[in-house]
């Protein structure tokens, strides 16, 4: 009878309704995101790697920014993008931007527009368009359009995101293609940073940092150990170790205390499922 | 000649395309640069060929009553919608505001932006629900895996003392075993492209000629 108790006990830990889980995983995350909580950072070198390069351009100097994601990873993503911005800004390093997902081209000039809204609102100098900034916007087929970039700008965008010719444009003007930027960051949701590093970075001999979503990170490290790409950012973490290190703390920092709660949650009903599971293969010896 | 001029044609392209990247001529260059415009212009016309697809299937599944039918009709009015508000853009404002007028714009932002965040949104309480269900220490390979997945997922976790040795073991796992396993897979396809390359430059894989 008493070993009946305890099988049923350990069925009940081996076969939680996952109705449970996704009750308790909302309950901890809405919970933390009201209290406020923040937690510390772990800052990983191939984060500090993108931040002390972008600190160490001077005045003047450009970096092509490709912002290749959709809203589907924008809460990962943006905090990154806002971050190299309001960097960049801050270092008076000039900034290319491309959009090479076809969901992602709005969502990119929002980004922009409220970056620079936010660094004029706090007080920065005011970021001229064509001078400071360049958007070119989206076009389809990212490998052909980051190969036609080494080549010429001029070849997949004519004109930018606002229909205005490249060659009216100051910054454009001077900036040609790929060789005369000082580094690509491209931030990204999609498979286009393979492009970026075999078709960008690879054949033109740009430095690039690649900012991933937190599931695609790993398939990136082999690139990063060449020396292939020069930093990566991956996931809500990467982000918030770059708003540390940019003594900018936003939405990345703040997420990462709902992280980590449920990230131990999740330990927590692993822990739950693999005592169930001892439990009841004892019982079963036992039999 | 149906089927040969094709494969002629992919013969000739295909080994003219992998010469032009060896030889650092500008003729080369500009072949290189003619024939990606080429790409560009047919990608054009898929585009509209996927347009045409998309309103026939919905609209053979909308007159056919089939299953979930009710969404073909959303999809089209979608499709229409967004399309028609672009053009509006366009005629009043100009070919430059054709994406960033006050409908198109108010649309992708409060429908297709909250429904694409919800979508990936939803996919952390599938993980937590797959890893509890998943990570169960049945073998000893099984365990190695749950033992790694834990370490890494705690890399996220700050507690306190422990956290620097748990970073330390995080990083080692991403960085050795982790990549040792990616450069085995990155070979693997690398080597796989250049033999589908090869196949269907030499014509043994023709599956895309369809089968007229």
């Amino acid at each position: 009878m008493a070993d009946a108790k305890r099988l049923s006990f350990n069925e009940r830990l081996l076969k939680i309704d996952r109705r449970w889980i996704f009750l308790l995983l909302a309950m901890v995350v809405i919970l933390v995101y009201l209290l406020d909580v923040t937690v510390p950072v772990y800052v990983t070198e191939e984060v500090r790697n993108i931040y002390e390069r972008i600190e160490a351009l001077k005045e003047g100097d450009v970096i092509l920014l490709g912002l290749d994601y959709d809203p589907s990873t924008l809460a990962e993503l943006n905090p990154m993008t806002f971050t190299v911005l309001k960097q960049c800004f801050h270092k008076k390093v000039k900034v290319i931007v491309t959009a090479l997902h076809q969901n992602g081209p709005t969502l990119a000039d929002q980004v922009l527009r409220e970056a620079t809204a936010i660094h004029e609102g706090g007080g920065g100098d005011k970021i001229v368009y064509g001078t400071d900034l360049v958007y070119l916007g989206y076009k389809p087929y990212p490998a052909l359009v980051i190969n036609s970039l080494g080549q010429d700008f001029h070849i997949s965008f004519p004109a930018d995101y606002y229909n205005t010719s490249i060659d009216s444009l100051p910054l454009t003007q001077r900036v040609h293609n790929l060789t005369d930027v000082n580094a690509i960051i491209n931030i990204s949701g999609t498979s286009a940073t393979d492009y970026w590093i075999s078709y960008g970075a690879a054949a033109y001999n740009v430095p690039l940092a690649i900012g991933v979503t937190g599931v695609m990170a790993t398939d990136y490290y082999p690139y990063l150990q060449s020396g292939r790409v020069f930093g990566l950012m991956g996931g809500l973490k990467g982000a918030a170790e770059y708003e540390h290190l940019a003594n900018n703390p936003g939405d990345a920092i703040q997420g990462m205390a709902m992280q980590m709660w449920a990230h131990l949650l999740i330990i927590f009903f692993i822990i739950i499922g693999n005592i169930g599971y001892l439990l009841s293969r004892r019982a079963q010896a036992k039999e | 000649m149906k089927r040969q001029f094709p494969l002629i044609l992919v013969f000739v392209l295909g080994v003219i395309m992998a010469l032009v990247e060896f030889i650092p001529l500008d003729w080369a260059k500009d072949f290189k640069e003619f024939a990606l415009d080429w790409t560009i212009i047919i990608g054009v016309f898929a585009m509209g060929l996927g347009i045409w697809s998309l309103i026939r299937v919905s609209a053979d599944r909308i007159s056919r009553r089939q299953e979930n039918w009710g969404y073909s009709i959303v999809t089209l009015a979608g499709l229409a919608a967004m399309m028609a508000f672009s053009i509006y853009s366009w005629i009043t404002a100009g070919l430059e505001n054709a994406m960033s007028g006050y409908m198109f714009e108010h649309f992708f932002d409060h429908v297709m932006v909250p429904i694409q965040a919800t979508m990936f949104s939803l996919l952390a309480f599938f993980i937590a629900s797959a890893a509890y269900r998943a990570f169960r220490a049945r073998s000893l390979l099984a365990s190695l895996l749950l033992l790694a997945a834990v370490v890494v997922m705690l890399r996220v976790v700050y507690l306190g003392p422990i956290s620097p040795p748990i970073n330390v073991a995080a990083d080692w796992i991403i960085n050795v075993p982790n990549l040792a396993a990616k450069r085995a897979i990155l070979i693997g396809v690398g080597l796989g492209i250049v033999a589908t390359a090869l196949k269907v430059i030499l014509g043994i894989e023709r599956a895309y000629l369809g089968r007229d």
